[in-house]
């Protein structure tokens, strides 16, 4: 079985600090990560492969340096890294980006199943695993909290939604979005972390994966950042700082006038 | 470009239209006037009620585009896609706007790649442009640290989708009047490659955060699982619904269900009151439309206080305890 990941480097923003005078992200210190949400897509890929056994491929489009991301899912036990990266593809949406991963996957072939992350952290759109499968034209899941079995032509899932679980057959070939309750990543062994170094990660680009060009980059992006702000977040609220029993009891009874005010006791 | 109209993606369960569908209809509303077009919901759905169509009119509707099939008795990607993008193939709208459900979330980005369409996601604030008659579409981004305005200047129809209960629905009118359109699609928009074998029904007390008037939640200060059953006693008393940070998820504290945040839910609740939990931004993003907010936190320079109308600066294990004495007190539990 050929089980293809595709992943995303972001920045560490789980963390990230404001900066009070400014409004603005302090950067220090904030180093590009695997997005921690596709941690969970690559140990199912290998908790799968080590079931029905297999091959798993880590696919990313970004800059040079996102050969890291690669790495550190070699190094969770995937076989391979392949590299998307070109100026061509800079400042593409979610509409371009899942065109740009849909051709690599076309070109890696012969796939099964591919496993996203729910969406990346900093992007927060959750858009481009069922982009993927829409360019692939192939059937997908997302949400999926657990992939119960596989068979020779179909996949079953359990989806998490609103007011329940939903459980699903689906057909194979698929492509499936997971939540992070669906496991517990691992951390990455020494033998793979060998590996992970020593593994040649091919770079493609436009040619390699045969793509038109007016679907690329920022220029194939229907949609267009206009502008970036800060938010507000103050809402100027009372403070208090009760130290002894007594001032706690003021303040307990504080807020019991204020359940009781806006009339919900 | 001969797009006009705008659309919003109704939602129903077992033929029950849902309250995202109204809360949709007050945001398209607002466009619409602006573009001076007519507000279209259209619905996939089995056997729904005329009655219940009616309802999507009453909530602001001038049009419903209704599409009737078993296929749709529950929620299966294929059907829907193909169904709505033939829709818009049709129709031509100039919008469509979705809710961020585990429905909209789904269909929305495979609909904008097959139809070539820009999509932006959980959007907490839509407006027309004057003169272009583009749609603005602002949403945070980056964990919540910025706000971004986007637009799809040059292609149709420019697609979004807003967080559930991010605004309420406008008042119903049962005296207004509109159209249901009925349509009837080829069988070959109607199949689907997966089929639903189960449905498990959660029946977990206080799990649906998301509708909740009160939301008690609990973060990383708890310390440990036993202590986050103080959060757990102080939303039984207040009939509310028990919210976890991403720590407390993570430690198994709480299930997922109930994480509030970017990577959680959006919460909007009449009151939110937590204990223990620091503020990170992203946890900040999913409770900014809180009606009032209470955080306790030892910390003097937890970022949750920024947010806060009462903010205490109080140890939680000495601070609850007692609130939770004298509210059982006052409400005679």
């Amino acid at each position: 079985m050929k089980i293809i990941v595709p992943i995303k480097q972001v920045p560490e923003t789980s963390n990230v600090k404001m900066d009070p005078e400014t409004g603005t992200m302090i950067r220090t210190g904030v180093e590009p990560i695997v997005n921690p949400l596709d941690l969970y897509a690559i140990e199912e890929a290998v908790r799968l492969k080590n079931q029905y056994g297999g091959e798993i491929v880590a696919v990313t489009m970004g800059p040079p340096s996102a050969h890291k991301a690669l790495r550190e899912a070699i190094s969770m036990g995937c076989d391979e890294g392949i590299l998307l990266s070109d100026k061509k593809f800079a400042g593409a949406d979610t509409w371009s980006t899942s065109y740009v991963l849909s051709k690599a996957i076309e070109k890696i072939g012969n796939f099964d199943i591919i496993l996203c992350g729910e969406r990346a952290t900093d992007g927060d759109t959750g858009q481009v695993g069922p982009g993927i499968a829409a360019w692939l034209n192939i059937p997908f899941s997302t949400y999926v909290s657990q992939i119960s079995e596989v068979t020779e032509t179909k996949v079953t899932v359990k989806r998490i939604v609103e007011n329940g679980y939903q459980l699903l057959d689906v057909e194979r070939p698929t492509l499936i979005t997971v939540v992070k309750e669906i496991n517990f990543p691992r951390l990455p062994t020494l033998d793979g972390k060998i590996k992970a170094k020593q593994a040649e990660i091919p770079v493609w680009g436009p040619e390699e994966i045969t793509a038109e060009s007016e679907h690329l980059g920022l220029k194939g992006s229907p949609t267009r950042v206009v502008k970036i702000s800060t938010p507000k977040v103050s809402r100027d609220g009372e403070r208090f700082s009760p130290k002894t029993d007594g001032e706690m009891e003021e303040v307990v009874d504080c807020i019991i006038r204020f359940f009781e005010e806006k009339e919900i006791i | 470009m001969d797009y006009k109209g705008v659309w919003i993606l109704g939602e129903q369960d077992r033929g029950k239209v849902q309250t995202v569908s109204y809360e949709l209809l007050k945001r398209g509303k607002t466009l619409a006037e602006k573009l001076n077009v007519d507000l279209v919901a259209v619905l996939l759905g089995y056997q729904v009620s005329p009655a219940e169509l009616e309802s999507l009119i009453h909530y602001g509707a001038d049009k419903v585009v209704y599409v009737d099939d078993p296929v749709f008795g529950n929620f299966l990607p294929d059907p829907y896609i193909n169904s709505l993008t033939k829709l818009i193939d049709k129709y031509k709208p100039e919008i469509l706007i979705a809710s961020a459900t585990s429905t909209g979330r789904t269909v929305a980005p495979a609909i904008a790649i097959k139809c070539h369409a820009g999509l932006t996601a959980d959007c907490t604030g839509l407006d027309i442009e004057e003169g272009s008659r583009n749609l603005i579409q602002t949403r945070p981004a980056i964990g919540g640290n910025i706000l971004a305005t986007i637009k799809s200047p040059d292609h149709r129809p420019q697609m979004a989708t807003v967080r559930p209960h991010s605004n309420q629905p406008m008042d119903p009118d049962p005296t207004r009047k509109g159209e249901v359109i009925y349509e009837k699609l080829e069988a070959k928009f109607l199949k689907s490659r997966s089929r639903q074998v189960a449905f498990i029904e959660m029946k977990e007390e206080g799990a649906n955060i998301q509708d909740a008037e009160i939301v008690i939640a609990g973060g990383k200060g708890c310390k440990t699982e036993e202590n986050f059953k103080m959060i757990t006693e102080l939303a039984k008393i207040l009939n509310g619904a028990v919210g976890a940070s991403r720590e407390a998820v993570d430690l198994g504290w709480a299930k997922y269900p109930h994480q509030v945040g970017l990577s959680g839910k959006t919460v909007s609740p009449s009151m939110y009151l937590c204990a223990g939990i620091s503020g990170a931004v992203q946890h900040l993003a999913g409770i900014k439309t809180a009606q009032n907010i209470v955080a306790i936190n030892s910390d003097p320079d937890a970022q949750i206080f920024q947010l806060a109308d009462i903010a205490v600066e109080a140890d939680m294990f000495e601070f609850l305890p007692m609130l939770i004495e004298k509210l059982k007190a006052r409400l005679n539990k």
